[in-house]
């Protein structure tokens, strides 16, 4: 433990914090590797009951829906709004995956905004990261629309009655736990994105009150531009499990 | 940090050295701030350890109800009507769901809110800002609300005892379908929902407790307390809160999906079950996967249980032998190393489920692994007593007695890890003498102990000795006879969680056997009662102690008798040294607190020592660190 360290108070010898890290700091990169265990719990859970079942075998352009096997994603996902009946596979989803990543971009913005102390840069890319994160729940939530109301032909049922739409039960799309994990897991990141849009909100309010630069620093935004950040890499795992793979 | 020169004046709380953070605004407290939604970390590990003492022994009376059933299984429980009422039928027998009851409420509440919350809680809480030399936790806040989310937890807990159908019936492993479906037994309907939600809350209670350990003890260390120099217990809450943090979020996922197929009709874990000829809609789930969930928990939830008492046991084990811990970095590294496995054993407890035989052996293999840093701890603490100056305080006792309970449980721990064996044994009362005594009832000890040991900086007076030696050797003798019996009941085959066991021809031999068991479970209980007096009589009329009445090293004992907000009324002590500096050949005395400089001690300096001594001079107060 002999080592020479760069600057005296940021030792792990103890009356400095280690890395010059603040204990908030280290506290929200704890909770979002607590986090990050919650989300691969459901998505092993969603991954072992998936490989459970079979897969599509055939074409793809002969796919159709069955509670024989899991749905091909492109086949389910294939709706924009404004334009019904054509079929534009993962087109909304990528738009709203863009829209997310974007807002971490201008996230990241605020908080380089924050270490220069420009309050009015800050509140700019706060703003637009509030938006982008408000943007992506209003497209996450037609989305939920569309997959409940399901399509205008619906699909069958294991004892053939047909069935338009989804719930937590039953889909007209494929086995029912495709639905069910659908929901759970795609609500239990949207309430992560809720949740990083109020707290988003709370830093830009802060930051309109000079909360911050009477504190002297912006620490603040830092440390929920990492939760931001998380809740986006997230997402990225969701995408690819649900609509890629 | 701002500076950490703070003067406590009389009965003003001293500003916080992380004072340039929001939380920490302490007017001159009432009793309301003062005694229950106080941020004083010292009050918060009070209120775990009152709410814990609270639930053990509601645990354990729990426990010696159904021991009665297995022990006397005639017997007339009339008796217990005014307690139990519509419980005990007309036979004045104990009902059969409310036994399973019974079995799953004694389990949750010893393993999650005795030696869980009441454990970690209670000795994190309290010697974490002692003994690292911080004013108090990196957030105050986070930390009573980590209290009063275990408060509100345990109130639904409690509530769902009172229950018309009863509490939780279906085990505490909750497995499904059975904790799934309500129409399956009475203990899977409202208790069963509301054992989730308290669960769900205590989860969030641990993480915002386990954050807060961790984040304190990387960044609130005082001047010279490098890891090398943390006593054994701060490693032991580390590890926990590290492990705590990674395995608790998994739990909370099997939850909340169990939780969905209960209330909102998803099959995440059921498929293909009839209940009376008919067939339930659910497809696709798989009751397997909750298990694969459940136990990545469960199994390192054991240590969580575990490593606290271990590490009090460390302490309190060297304090008493007047020697310093033998192989303290073997200690850190068995932790470490325990602490890894930990998560990649779960699925022994799921042998039997149909697992690949294949799979079973690579778990057994890793499972069997937890023998070598498990040996370790054990030889490095009986090298530290081996020719030990011993002191044979309550405290000690206790300590010496988790040694053996961790010792005698642990080797039956090679038999069950065993995927082979595991066949015979497998929901026997051998699992169940198993794991009451490697984890339930080491760990217990090691609370005890550190209740003793460290009762003297909790409430300013000492215990009585004598009443603990009694409940010592009571426990300690009670605790073998209930539990040794059972090893020979559970090879025969006899099985856990039966409510009758007299119509079984096989096992009828054993009805002395269980009624020796259940007379020692009523015994050991009533011996705790000694201990409650012990306790609450000592907080108010106990002997008044020193400010260091064990004459040990760590940076708690240099704080007031009374400690107030704020721990040291002048600055903190810097650290010097590590913390088992006893018997130093040489020394004057047969101890060297941490915050004695290697230039006060020359007479006992080890060459290299004697070089740091320039380093003090300078005023940094860190040593190790070369900084020019």
């Amino acid at each position: 433990m002999a080592s020479t360290s760069a600057t005296a108070t940021a030792s792990w010898d103890g009356g400095s914090s280690p890395m010059n890290a603040s204990y908030g700091k280290l506290m929200m990169w704890f909770f979002l590797l607590s986090d990050a265990f919650t989300f691969s719990a459901l998505l092993i859970t969603y991954g072992l009951v998936r490989s459970a079942h079979p897969a599509f075998e055939g074409l793809v352009n002969e796919f159709t829906f069955s509670q024989i096997y899991w749905p091909v994603p492109e086949k389910v996902f294939d709706a924009v709004p404004f334009l019904h009946g054509i079929e534009l596979p993962l087109v909304f989803v990528g738009i709203m995956t863009f829209i997310l990543i974007m807002s971490s971009v201008t996230m990241v913005l605020a908080v380089e905004a924050g270490h220069r102390m420009d309050r009015k840069a800050v509140e700019k890319w706060m703003l637009w990261t509030i938006l982008g994160g408000l943007t992506f729940l209003g497209c996450q939530a037609w989305e939920w629309s569309h997959f409940i109301h399901g399509t205008d032909a619906g699909g069958a049922l294991r004892d053939g009655t047909t069935f338009f739409g989804a719930n937590l039960s039953l889909n007209q799309y494929g086995p029912p736990d495709f639905a069910a994990f659908f929901f759970f897991i795609t609500g239990f990141h949207g309430f992560h994105v809720f949740s990083g849009v109020c707290l988003n909100f709370l830093i830009y309010y802060n930051t309109v009150m000079g909360v911050y630069d009477r504190r002297g620093h912006y620490e603040m935004v830092e440390k929920v531009g990492l939760y931001w950040h998380f809740v986006d890499l997230v997402w990225v795992f969701v995408f690819t499990f649900f609509y890629l793979v | 940090m701002a500076t950490t020169d703070i003067h406590v004046h009389s009965a003003v709380h001293g500003h916080d050295d992380h004072g340039h953070d929001h939380e920490h605004e302490h007017h001159e407290g009432n009793f309301w701030t003062k005694y229950i939604f106080s941020e004083d970390h010292k009050v918060i590990a009070k209120q775990f350890l009152i709410t814990g003492i609270f639930w053990a022994l509601l645990g354990g009376t729990l426990s010696v109800i159904f021991r009665l059933q297995l022990g006397f299984p005639d017997m007339n429980l009339e008796w217990l009507k005014p307690v139990l009422g519509g419980w005990i039928t007309p036979e004045g027998k104990l009902d059969p769901e409310f036994y399973l009851a019974l079995v799953t409420m004694h389990g949750t509440i010893m393993v999650f809110f005795v030696l869980t919350a009441g454990l970690s809680g209670t000795f994190s809480n309290f010697l974490i800002p002692l003994q690292i030399g911080a004013r108090d936790m990196a957030s105050g806040f986070m930390n009573m609300l980590s209290y009063w989310f275990f408060f509100v937890s345990s109130v639904i807990m409690f509530t769902s005892l009172f229950l018309q159908d009863g509490p939780a019936g279906g085990g505490w492993v909750i497995y499904p379908p059975l904790s799934a479906l309500p129409q399956a037994i009475k203990g899977s309907g409202l208790g069963m929902t509301m054992w989730l939600v308290s669960m769900a809350l205590f989860i969030v209670s641990s993480l915002l407790g386990g954050i807060n350990y961790i984040t304190t003890i990387i960044n609130m260390r005082t001047k010279g307390m490098s890891f090398t120099r943390m006593p054994l217990t701060i490693w032991a809450f580390f590890f926990t809160a590290i492990i705590g943090l990674l395995s608790f979020p998994v739990l909370f996922s099997a939850a909340l999906l169990l939780i969905f197929d209960r209330s909102f009709g998803t099959s995440f874990f059921l498929s293909d079950i009839y209940i009376g000829g008919e067939a339930l809609p659910n497809v696709g789930g798989s009751p397997i996967l909750f298990q694969h969930l459940f136990w990545f928990l469960g199994h390192p939830e054991v240590y969580i249980v575990l490593l606290p008492a271990l590490g009090l046991s460390s302490e309190i084990i060297a304090t008493n032998s007047r020697k310093p811990i033998f192989g303290y970095k073997a200690m850190i590294g068995s932790m470490l190393f325990i602490g890894i496995l930990s998560f990649i054993v779960w699925a022994h407890h799921m042998f039997v489920t149909g697992m690949n035989p294949f799979l079973g052996s690579i778990f057994m293999l890793l499972t069997l692994i937890i023998a070598v840093p498990s040996a370790v701890k054990i030889f490095n603490y009986v090298t530290t007593l081996w020719q030990g100056n011993i002191r044979f305080t309550p405290g000690m006792l206790f300590s010496i007695g988790l040694v053996s309970f961790f010792l005698t449980g642990g080797i039956t721990g090679v038999f069950l890890g065993n995927s082979a064996l595991d066949i015979q044994l497998h929901d026997t009362y051998f699992v169940v003498a198993h794991f009451h005594l490697v984890m339930g009832s080491a760990s217990f000890f090691g609370m005890m102990a550190g209740v003793y040991h460290w009762f003297p900086k909790m409430f300013g007076r000492m215990m009585d000795d004598r009443l603990g030696y009694v409940h010592f050797w009571i426990t300690f003798i009670g605790v073998y006879l209930v539990f040794f019996p059972m090893h020979y009941i559970g090879i025969a085959g006899f099985p856990r969680r039966y409510y009758s066991w007299t119509n079984f021809e096989t096992f009828s031999g054993f009805a002395d056997l269980n009624m020796l068991v259940s007379i020692a479970a009523v015994a050991t209980l009533a011996a705790q009662f000694i201990f409650l007096f012990n306790f609450f009589y000592s907080i108010f009329r106990g002997r008044v102690a020193s400010e260091n009445p064990w004459k040990s090293n760590t940076l708690e004992w240099t704080t007031p008798v009374n400690v107030g907000h704020g721990n040291w009324p002048g600055a903190i002590p810097n650290v010097y040294r590590w913390p088992y500096d006893y018997s130093k050949p040489g020394a004057k005395d047969d101890y060297i607190p941490q915050h004695i400089p290697f230039s006060e001690t020359p007479e006992s300096n080890l060459p290299s020592e004697n070089e740091q001594i320039k380093l003090e001079s300078n005023g940094s107060g860190a040593i190790v660190v070369d900084k020019h």
